[in-house]
């Protein structure tokens, strides 16, 4: 069966992802390592398991990891 | 570089660990961030000066976190929030010089240090936007969740699979995972205004959002529905 995107995306919140994940606790003890790998490069998936999976999970996580990407993003622009 | 042992959510297979990841030696600590953690440790003016620097670090990132968030919240004035940027600031301060000794180096100590105050924005701002508003726990009709402008034959499928999922919600969930399920991945409840409603932390009611879904995954695939099949990146 074909799902139409509107419903795919219901569903994709519903059922979550499927993939091994990490809780909240986790991630924001992890989120500053996180997301300073995938800045410079490196395989931050690699070097935490299941934080992606989480962020694709949380929204809440998700935000806060975007807010953390852009804040460290834009302050090593202005270092520079 | 080898990765952390970082503990899985229970119910689904860790990703194995190499045998020395917990024993791995934390990173040496950049300059900046041994300085910080020396004058946050010193004792008076000094330290007070460290603070001080400290909460206008904590400040600017709480700051940055309401101006990309004040679109959602029209309602608030200027004044409101830049109160909500101090009291973030304020808490995260609170945060980070309790937990001092937990700063290992994984990452810079600014870059640490930043999470708190954004964290503590971002709640704060969720809570603000659902002030006096109802928590809705139940779906008030899963049909609306259908997608709009299909064929005949596909809106009868979306009625199906939706009818399923419904029935699977109602009898193979608990009535707490069910409210649970329902408010965040229905309803779009902000997670921090659920716990906050249902006197629990996040991380509690991510766990029972984690293990409503691997039962309602479960339950569709014994039905001939892998998730895979069903879903695609919701993000």
């Amino acid at each position: 069966m074909t799902e139409p995107p509107q419903l795919k995306q219901t569903l994709g919140r519903l059922l979550g992802p499927t993939e091994p994940e990490i809780g909240c606790d986790a991630c924001f003890a992890e989120l500053d390592r996180y997301v300073e790998l995938e800045l410079s490069g490196v395989d931050a998936d690699a070097a935490v398991p299941g934080m992606r999976a989480h962020l694709r999970g949380c929204p809440a996580c998700c935000e806060e990891h975007e807010s953390l990407v852009e804040l460290v993003s834009a302050e090593s622009t202005d270092a520079t | 570089m080898s990765a952390a042992s970082v503990p899985m959510l229970a119910g689904v297979p860790s990703t194995p660990q190499p045998a020395d990841a917990s024993e791995s030696p934390a990173p040496p600590l950049d300059a900046e961030s041994r300085e910080w953690l020396r004058s946050l440790r010193a004792a008076g003016a000094e330290r007070d000066a460290a603070v001080g620097r400290l909460h206008a670090l904590l400040l600017r990132a709480a700051v940055f976190e309401v101006r990309r968030r004040k679109a959602s919240l029209p309602h608030l004035r200027g004044d409101d929030l830049d109160d909500l940027a101090n009291q973030a600031a304020d808490d995260a301060l609170v945060s980070v010089l309790a937990r001092l000794d937990d700063f290992r180096g994984a990452s810079r100590f600014t870059t640490w240090a930043y999470k708190f105050a954004l964290l503590e924005a971002a709640v704060k701002l969720r809570k603000r936007s659902w002030q006096g508003r109802e928590v809705p726990l139940e779906p008030d009709d899963w049909s609306t969740f259908a997608s709009t402008a299909v064929d005949p034959a596909g809106s009868a499928q979306q009625s199906e699979l939706l009818q399923l999922i419904e029935q699977a919600v109602a009898e193979v969930l608990t009535p707490h995972q069910r409210r649970v399920l329902v408010a965040l991945a229905l309803n779009g409840v902000p997670i921090d205004v659920l716990a906050d409603r249902l006197n629990t932390s996040r991380g509690a009611l991510y766990k029972t959002l984690h293990d409503a879904r691997r039962k309602l995954r479960g339950h569709l695939a014994d039905q001939g529905h892998p998730p895979e099949s069903l879903t695609e990146e919701a993000r």
